[in-house]
């Protein structure tokens, strides 16, 4: 029998307050994709980065074509043999396609190496450009560069972490392509992802890790994706039910014509944006991190200060020069993509970070004075209406969990009775539970004649909770369509757009 | 053969340690004693007399206590100031620059009205001395709002041009002309004066200011929103801008109130202790401020506790320098020490030693 090319036994890892990887056992053969799925705070991250030298593990082996190997560290790793493509890229926006994977390789000659680049990619389908810089590329053009930058190291084990989050659906299919290249020479993957039909069809063996213990290991395409959901999450899932619609005329929010420079450097300029929220809709906004998702939220919140043009009317009155506290009195809420740190601040209780937005709103400091038996109570209220699971309301934010902290954040927007709520990614690594309240919240919400617009990366998230969708590209806005009248496939090409005008036809294709 | 490399490492903790935030400043002061006792057994002199002479002794009289206090005033004063500022992530540095600021506009009703007996005069010192020091600091505001200079390096420079200004001023236009040709301003007149509170002893009103000014700020701080601003701007400055708390304004705002107390404090210290102007009105308070701002763990009442210990080593080395004949740069010695374990023992509450083990093959 041939031995294994990696093969784990019993590895453990402890993180002070919490087991992150509990005796995990895993086997990967020659030639194999073999999928790592877990929920967010599964331990996938933990073992993976055990696996490529970044942390060590506490207890347990590590075998390497049957021989007990050290990994001290990624050096390590890449000299037996492991690549790794991470979920957030190690480029430098400012060099080339070409200088950035000559920076992680030995010195040698650029001449040889963008032969040896091209010759690569086209061998694998890969398609690059070595010399346009990185900060103008798409992510996929970018996750193309880290594979290709693996590849030429010759890796026998290629690990890759939630590859298609940041792809489009025709992305994606490419990629697939690419690694179903790579395991026909014999190389084998490790693939982490959460996204259980991908792995039915790409993985011949999977490991499911569920609080940092392995549950199972099963053959996917034996499974469907609502058995594996069921092993992942240890418990029965319940989709989104179809909810009765009942679009009214007017309108929450109308944007006309914003356009909107980035502060960041890099950043996406928004351009020419022109949407409406109705009262008793949610519209759906799909597109691939570092779209513009980031800068159209601060525009909308107010938070980067007025547009350079275009308009933004809240309930009907012109908020375009307003501060984020006075479109919230016009009747908006906000919650925006990053929880710790902008929604919340990690080292203040939850009663302080009900006030941080709700304050004003709420009249909690009305006479100049904080009244915080009041927001007590208010902070209470959040806790027993949306499960949030907290020791208590002086629990500090940073002690709870991300799905638990989300809860508390969308709750603390919706007891504000809002007119409309506008939410950028609600459920990113969040676990089912939550996710499911969460949205289960929002539809509610509307259901009683709120209008919400949902910033998602998530396309099943879209699909499953919007009436309307549009995708956002390169800072430009396609058409909303009606969720029923629009496919998986449409909104995949509008994601992959590389302008406005092109985006149209193909929609109108 | 592995090879194991024991190593200590520093691990952060789950949740920073709430009873070690505030035994850190005990701990600190208490090492510095233990410091102190060797470094003076070094120098030859005798560690335990020397200690009381330094901590001890200047609570142990009416006349001490009372020069403590004096002395805390305006250590109070500026240390709650910069409080504010710290909490918020100003790094107001040029405190003593706004003191000698506030010094100087807040006195020139006194050297201009020389004969004056208004008793509105005081009140309008208090003011001037308060927009002074404002005014000082308004310049690292502008600078910082406007082009992004960095305040600590604004606000530091500009001390020096304060203390030249002062010695400019008390040397040249606002010199005594019956002072013989010394540099100083004409003496005060009474109604420029703080009153003393008991006869013989120096404590003045301006003690009192520097006692309840703690206690308004306590207040505001735990009660008001503009208290919940400042911590928030301080610990997420992105949750700040999402929540509509403006970065312009609350730099001009910690930077209005770190700048008026510190020139609130110049001026108390010219209408009292002194009453003139010289060319040096300051032994470093706006400095040692920044120790005391740290050492009262950024809370306006941890400042008052904390002005009121570093006033006794100043007191205490007075009297070291003049009963043990020590030298006076071991109070400034000392204030180091007690920052250098503070700032020790605050890396501790957020992180705890951890022994780890590296196994290296050796090959």
């Amino acid at each position: 029998m041939i031995p294994a090319l990696l093969e784990l036994r019993g590895i453990q890892k402890i993180f002070p307050g919490c087991i992150a990887n509990d005796n995990i056992d895993l086997t990967i053969a020659p030639g194999e994709i073999h999928a790592l799925l877990g929920e967010n705070g599964a331990g996938k991250s933990t073992l993976v980065k055990m696996i490529y030298g970044v942390l060590r593990p506490d207890q347990g082996e590590i075998l390497w074509r049957g021989e007990s190997a050290q990994i001290d560290n990624p050096a390590s790793a890449r000299a037996l043999g492991i690549g790794m493509v991470f979920q957030h890229f190690s480029l430098f926006e400012s060099m080339t396609t070409l200088e950035n994977i000559a920076l992680a390789l030995p010195a040698q000659n650029l001449d040889l190496l963008r032969a040896q680049l091209e010759k690569t990619a086209n061998e694998y389908g890969l398609k690059l450009h070595p010399d346009r810089y990185v900060y103008d590329l798409s992510m996929g053009e970018r996750q193309r560069i880290e594979i290709v930058r693996c590849l030429l190291q010759d890796p026998k084990l290629l690990i890759l972490d939630e590859p298609t989050s940041v792809l489009t659906p025709q992305e994606s299919d490419v990629l697939f392509e690419t690694l179903r290249k790579l395991v026909a020479e014999g190389r084998s993957i490790l693939y982490i992802s959460h996204k259980l039909e991908e792995v039915r069809a790409l993985c011949g063996q999977a490991t499911i890790l569920r609080g940092g213990k392995r549950v199972d290991h099963c053959v996917p395409a034996e499974e469907t994706a609502q058995s594996l959901a069921e092993k992942m999450i240890g418990r029965r899932v319940e989709p989104i039910q179809d909810r009765e619609t009942s679009i009214l005329n007017e309108k929450r929010l109308v944007v006309s014509n914003l356009s909107k420079r980035s502060d960041e450097l890099h950043g996406t300029d928004i351009q020419d944006v022109t949407f409406t929220v109705h009262a008793g809709e949610i519209l759906g906004i799909a597109g691939i991190a570092g779209n513009g998702q980031t800068e159209l939220m601060a525009a909308l919140t107010g938070e980067t200060g007025p547009p350079q043009s275009g308009s933004i009317e809240i309930e009907n009155q012109d908020a375009t020069a307003m501060a984020p506290m006075d479109r919230r009195q016009l009747g908006a809420v906000f919650v925006p993509e990053e929880r710790i740190g902008q929604a919340a601040v990690s080292n203040l209780s939850l009663i302080q970070n009900s006030f941080l937005t709700s304050g004003k709103r709420m009249g909690f400091a009305s006479a100049g004075i904080i009244d915080w038996s009041a927001v007590g109570a208010y902070t209470g209220h959040i806790l027993d209406r949306f499960d949030v699971r907290a020791t208590g309301r002086d629990a500090l934010a940073s002690s709870l969990s991300g799905g638990n902290l989300q809860k508390f954040i969308v709750g603390r927007e919706i007891l504000q009775a809002p007119q409309l709520i506008i939410v950028s990614q609600p459920t990113w690594g969040v676990d089912a539970g939550a996710a499911a309240a969460i949205h289960e919240q929002i539809q509610e919400l509307v259901a009683n004649g709120a209008g919400a617009l949902v910033i998602s990366q998530d396309l099943d998230e879209i699909f499953s909770l919007c009436d309307r969708i549009a995708v956002i590209s390169q800072g430009s806005l396609s058409t909303p369509r009606p969720a029923a009248e629009i496919t998986t496939e449409a909104v995949g090409l509008l994601m992959g757009a590389s302008n406005h005008a092109s985006g149209d036809s193909l929609a109108n294709a | 053969m592995p090879l194991e490399i024991p190593l200590l490492t520093l691990e952060a903790r789950a949740t920073p340690s709430v009873s070690a935030a505030w035994l850190s400043p005990l701990l600190a002061l208490t090492l510095t004693a233990i410091t102190g006792a060797a470094i003076f057994l070094i120098m030859g002199k005798s560690p335990g007399i020397a200690l009381y002479i330094y901590f001890i002794e200047p609570l142990t009289s009416w006349s001490g206590l009372s020069e403590v206090l004096v002395k805390a005033g305006p250590l109070i004063l500026i240390g709650v100031g910069l409080s504010i500022g710290f909490r918020a992530g100003i790094w107001n540095i040029g405190a003593e620059g706004q003191f000698i600021a506030g010094a100087l506009l807040g006195s020139a009703p006194a050297i201009f009205f020389y004969e004056s007996a208004n008793p509105l005069i005081l009140p309008l010192m208090m003011l001037l001395g308060i927009l002074g020091g404002m005014g000082w600091a308004a310049i690292p505001a502008f600078l910082k709002t406007r082009f992004n200079a960095n305040e600590i390096l604004v606000s530091l420079m500009l001390v020096y041009v304060a203390e030249l200004l002062l010695i400019h001023l008390v040397q040249g236009p606002w010199r005594n002309p019956q002072g013989w040709g010394f540099p100083g301003t004409r003496m005060f007149p009474d109604a420029a004066l703080l009153p003393v509170l008991f006869a013989g002893y120096r404590i003045h009103l301006g003690t009192i200011i520097a006692i309840v000014v703690p206690l308004l700020v306590w207040f505001a701080l735990a009660k008001t929103p503009f208290g919940f601003q400042i911590k928030v701007f301080g610990s997420a400055p992105l949750a700040a801008r999402h929540a509509g708390i403006g970065e312009k304004r609350m730099i001009w705002v910690t930077l209005m109130i770190g700048g008026g107390l510190a020139g609130l404090a110049g001026v108390i210290e010219a209408s009292s202790t002194i009453g003139q102007l010289v060319p040096k009105i300051s032994p470093g308070y706006g400095f040692t401020a920044i120790i005391v701002a740290f050492l009262g763990r950024l809370h306006p009442v941890g400042a008052l506790l904390a002005g009121i210990a570093i006033a006794v080593t100043y007191i205490g080395g007075e009297g070291a320098q003049i009963s043990a004949g020590l030298p006076k740069a071991v109070t400034g010695l000392f204030q180091g020490i007690i920052l250098f374990y503070l700032l020790a023992f605050d890396l501790l509450t957020r992180y705890r030693l951890t022994r780890i083990t590296i196994s290296k093959s050796a090959t």
